[in-house]
């Protein structure tokens, strides 16, 4: 597999991203969802947002290299089988993720950062704050955080219902494309 | 028009050489300039203090030296002003673990008895309203000062402390043996009306 994409095919730096990033994502709804719930007395009680926080920030970073990777690489053009609904569907879709997973990275540094501390990553570097102090921001960025990420994982679970539709039923390239084959 | 001035005058500098402090009066709680604190108190698993406060709350009191005992006061606290100094923590402290901002916007104390103990100490029994529990609490009371202030008005200030178990009001989210009861401490500066 070539690194760079092609017009027929995915790279490899593209098809660890994604999956990378279908990983995290699942993986950090999950995740957030659990520390909210932690009693004070659990080890993970102040572990689990440590993480979630940094998991966060770099999702952030690798989620900005991945927009430069797409526009500097040419892009496998769409399927001819699949109809101009399911091309216009798939943009759509695809565009929205990245603007809910931007949301989503920005609504939660807004409530870590409320105060005017940092965000750390994994005692690696931080991230200073810069809009703070405003009143009840970090419930007001809570709640969004929260609607979008919900959003996030309804729209990704159509997404991969998408793929496996194309998979199983219409037998086209769609997912094994994105596998890098 | 030279009547109506004549008037304003008197009137103003009659207010103004009040004998004061003889008599009952009703005081506003200074909340507009700050002179008036709401803390909370509570221990980090026995290891060190936590403190926070109360930023938003009003009240007012009424205070007679020569009836103490007909003393009231009355205190409203927006919840959602809770200030640990710590956003995450806030979030946490106005949520359904703890005082449930949402449901509960407001508490209240409504003053019950005001008994005077001598040396300027007194005992200020009221219903103290948290998290929807009304429940009697009881503030040890210092009467700190009074008297004219520099910008012609007539101030009036208490401290005060109370503490209580945060599950007398339905507050149960477990933070240690050590953490179970918040201490208040209450400062207010009242302006005579």
């Amino acid at each position: 597999m070539k690194l760079r994409n092609t017009e027929q095919r995915w790279g490899l730096v593209s098809v660890i991203i994604h999956w990378f990033t279908a990983i995290a994502v699942v993986g950090m709804f999950a995740l957030g969802l659990w520390m909210v719930e932690l009693t004070y007395y659990d080890h993970w009680y102040r572990q689990a947002p440590f993480i979630h926080k940094s998991i966060g920030v770099l999702l952030f970073l690798l989620t900005l290299a991945r927009l430069l990777w797409r526009w500097s690489n040419p892009r496998p053009v769409e399927l001819t089988g699949h109809s101009a609904f399911e091309k216009r569907a798939a943009r759509i879709a695809h565009g929205l993720i990245y603007l809910l997973l931007f949301s989503i990275m920005i609504s939660g540094y807004l409530i870590s950062t409320a105060d005017g501390r940092a965000v750390d990553v994994f005692n690696w570097f931080s991230i200073p704050a810069t809009v703070h102090g405003h009143e009840q921001q970090e419930d007001i960025a809570g709640l969004i955080h929260l609607v979008l990420a919900v959003s996030l994982i309804t729209l990704v679970t159509m997404h991969a219902a998408a793929a496996l539709k194309h998979h199983f039923v219409d037998r086209d390239r769609t997912l094994s494309r994105i596998l890098g084959k | 028009m030279k009547n109506t001035l004549l008037a304003f005058i008197l009137l103003f500098s009659s207010s103004a050489f009040v004998p004061s402090a003889a008599f009952a009066a009703d005081y506003e709680i200074d909340t507009k300039g700050a002179h008036a604190f709401i803390q909370f108190k509570i221990s980090h698993l026995g290891y060190s203090w936590l403190v926070g406060r109360f930023n938003t709350f009003d009240g007012e009191f009424s205070y007679d030296e020569k009836n103490p005992a007909a003393s009231k006061v009355v205190v409203s606290i927006d919840t959602a002003s809770i200030d640990s100094n710590h956003a995450e923590r806030d979030k946490h402290l106005r949520s359904k673990d703890f005082l449930d901002v949402g449901k509960f916007p407001k508490a209240k104390f409504v003053s019950t008895s005001f008994k005077e103990l001598g040396n300027g100490k007194a005992e200020l029994v009221g219903d103290l309203t948290l998290h929807g529990v009304t429940r009697a609490v009881t503030i040890a009371v210092e009467h700190v000062g009074h008297g004219k202030d520099p910008w012609g008005g007539y101030r009036r200030g208490f401290a005060g402390t109370t503490k209580f178990a945060l599950k007398d009001f339905g507050i149960d989210y477990d933070l240690g043996p050590a953490s179970q009861e918040v201490e208040l401490f209450l400062s207010v500066e009242g302006i005579r009306k």
